[in-house]
């Protein structure tokens, strides 16, 4: 195929990659975006591979297969661990970003008959962007999707050190000098170590900024991860000289950029902040005075749930870890035959990535115009009779709004606290993730049930559905 | 010089339109829109498969870092297409 069809092949696969994006704004048609998606990808496979000079067909063929078998069964992974599996995909696409710039490096230094006419300053540039945001993809990435399936020998809280963030921003900054120096001299006797060295400071600084982060600052940094690798993909194409690589790479980017900052305004966080990875610092809360929650049974909650007219549902983390959403879903059918309005109040960072419930709710077959954005629910919460809060925690806290104090102060809640009554599904009063004490637990009209979410919602559902063979 | 100034602004542009349809993107939808655009980012491939197009023989050290570069952005790409797939199955309105 000449080079003329293959530049057309690539625009096609452009064009259809703007579709797919446009055609995700909604569930109507988002799924025509994965099949547009899924197109021009072929395309833009089947253009390159058709293209003079490549020959070596079975170094193509052999590592496809594996990856695309245990890439398919790796997607079918329960829900709840959508996460951890889209995390370990941002690591393997870093590590093929890294691997690429690192081989075609070592191809024009060593491989072809005029090095020096081929490693130009920009190329250079372009390869040592590649590198150090492919490497510190892969192994952040993949710290990220350890936390995520929280294996033991991982800290699941932060972990932080005094000084840590001059070690992270120093091994990042020696990376950066090193590779100002070898764009400087590409082929000095000294520069392939120091491309090796670039490699090792990328790949130690992807898992020491992902270490001190954790539980509810995950979206945040999932997002991160995603648009550092569409911009490895970028480099990768300014070195190649490929413009689909930049733009498929741009589009990437740009979700991945515009996704964390939706994420950091939903927790009012500073964008810098998290780039330099000074968050999730553990907060020690102050010892105040004693202060008792009371607690409800499930019986009496179903009874006061069942005379409600309105009635909003705050899913958070810890439904997902309970895997209660089919549950959930169970009550929502016993509150809405007896007609009943229940709707569910979505906060952005609920979950461990951005839009983490909606997906959950939509397993359980919760038709999506019942889920409502923060924003929206909140005019309707001092209409609602009752608020149940399942697994959610500093999404709720009324101190993000009052406490000026509140390592939360500022961030943008759902008003648990303005219905008329609230219960709280909780396994114990241990502070959240955060650690910060949650003044809704005392309020005068909340009411504590505890348990595993997965056991008290089934219990409600229960009770409920034994109520309504009596009337 | 002419050809660098190109990339940069093919660069610009896709990435301000990438911006704009994402942010018409609803939150509801920010999962699947994630694994969507993870799965675009496996179009690294592409860069595994360019190293097997040069004219120069190559070494086996450079075929078997891009044979690795090859599987695992293979692996990022089909696993992030199916499992957008699933999740946007399950979307469905009041019946």
């Amino acid at each position: 195929m000449n080079n003329y069809i293959i530049e057309i092949a690539y625009l096609f696969a452009t064009a259809m990659f703007i579709f797919s994006l446009h055609w995700m704004n909604d569930p109507k048609t988002s799924r025509r975006g994965v099949v547009a998606g899924a197109i021009a990808m072929f395309v833009a496979i089947v253009a390159t591979w058709s293209a003079p000079g490549v020959t070596q067909h079975w170094w193509i063929i052999l590592p496809i297969i594996p990856a695309a078998v245990l890439g398919y069964w790796l997607a079918q992974v329960p829900l709840t661990a959508v996460p951890q599996r889209t995390a370990l995909s941002h690591a393997f696409g870093g590590l093929a970003a890294g691997l690429v710039g690192t081989a075609k490096y070592f191809y024009w230094r060593y491989c072809v008959a005029d090095p020096a006419m081929e490693l130009t300053t920009f190329r250079m540039c372009a390869i040592v962007a590649e590198i150090i945001l492919g490497y510190l993809t892969f192994t952040g990435s993949l710290v990220a999707a350890g936390k995520l399936q929280e294996f033991k020998w991982l800290p699941q809280r932060p972990w932080v050190y005094r000084g840590q963030i001059y070690v992270n921003l120093g091994a990042f900054a020696l990376a950066v000098l090193l590779g100002f120096l070898i764009v400087l001299v590409p082929d000095g006797s000294w520069s392939s170590a120091a491309f090796v060295l670039i490699i090792i400071l990328s790949l130690n600084f992807g898992w020491m900024l992902v270490m001190p982060i954790g539980g509810a600052d995950m979206p945040t940094v999932i997002s991160m991860l995603n648009a550092y690798a569409g911009l490895s993909a970028v480099a990768m194409g300014f070195v190649l000289n490929n413009k689909l690589l930049i733009t498929a790479g741009a589009l990437d980017g740009s979700s991945g950029l515009i996704l964390s900052i939706i994420m950091c305004k939903a927790m009012n966080r500073s964008f810098l902040n998290v780039l330099f990875g000074a968050f999730g610092q553990v907060q020690t809360s102050a010892a105040g005075e004693k202060k008792t929650a009371k607690s409800e049974t499930p019986e009496g909650a179903a009874q006061i749930l069942e005379q409600a007219s309105l009635v909003v549902i705050v899913p958070g983390y810890g439904m997902a870890v309970a895997q209660a959403q089919h549950r959930v879903r169970e009550l929502f059918d016993q509150l809405t035959r007896r007609g009943i309005d229940v709707r569910f109040a979505i906060h952005p960072v609920a979950g461990r990535m951005p839009g983490h419930m909606n997906v959950l709710l939509a397993e359980a077959e919760i038709p999506y115009d019942r889920l409502i954005e923060m924003d929206d629910i909140n005019h309707d919460l001092p209409q609602a009779d009752v608020v149940l809060v399942i697994g959610a925690n500093d999404v709720v806290n009324p101190a993000a709004r009052s406490d000026k104090n509140s390592p939360i102060y500022g961030m943008p809640i759902i008003d648990a606290d303005k219905a008329h009554m609230c219960f709280c599904i909780k396994r114990s009063m241990n502070p959240g993730f955060a650690g910060i004490e949650n003044e809704l637990y005392y309020a005068d009209r909340t009411f504590m049930l505890f348990g595993d979410a997965k056991q008290v919602v089934g219990e409600l559902g229960k009770q409920l559905a034994g109520n309504s063979g009596i009337h | 010089m002419v050809d660098i100034l190109v990339l940069v602004g093919v660069f610009l542009v896709t990435f301000l339109v990438g911006v704009v349809l994402i942010l018409k993107v609803p939150p509801r939808l920010h999962t699947p829109l994630m694994s969507m655009t993870n799965a675009v980012s496996g179009i690294t491939v592409l860069g595994g498969l360019l190293l097997f197009s040069g004219e120069v023989e190559t070494s086996w050290c450079i075929q078997a870092l891009g044979a690795i570069a090859i599987a695992a952005g293979a692996f990022n790409m089909l696993g992030g297409f199916a499992v957008t797939d699933r999740m946007l199955k399950l979307f469905k309105t009041r019946d």
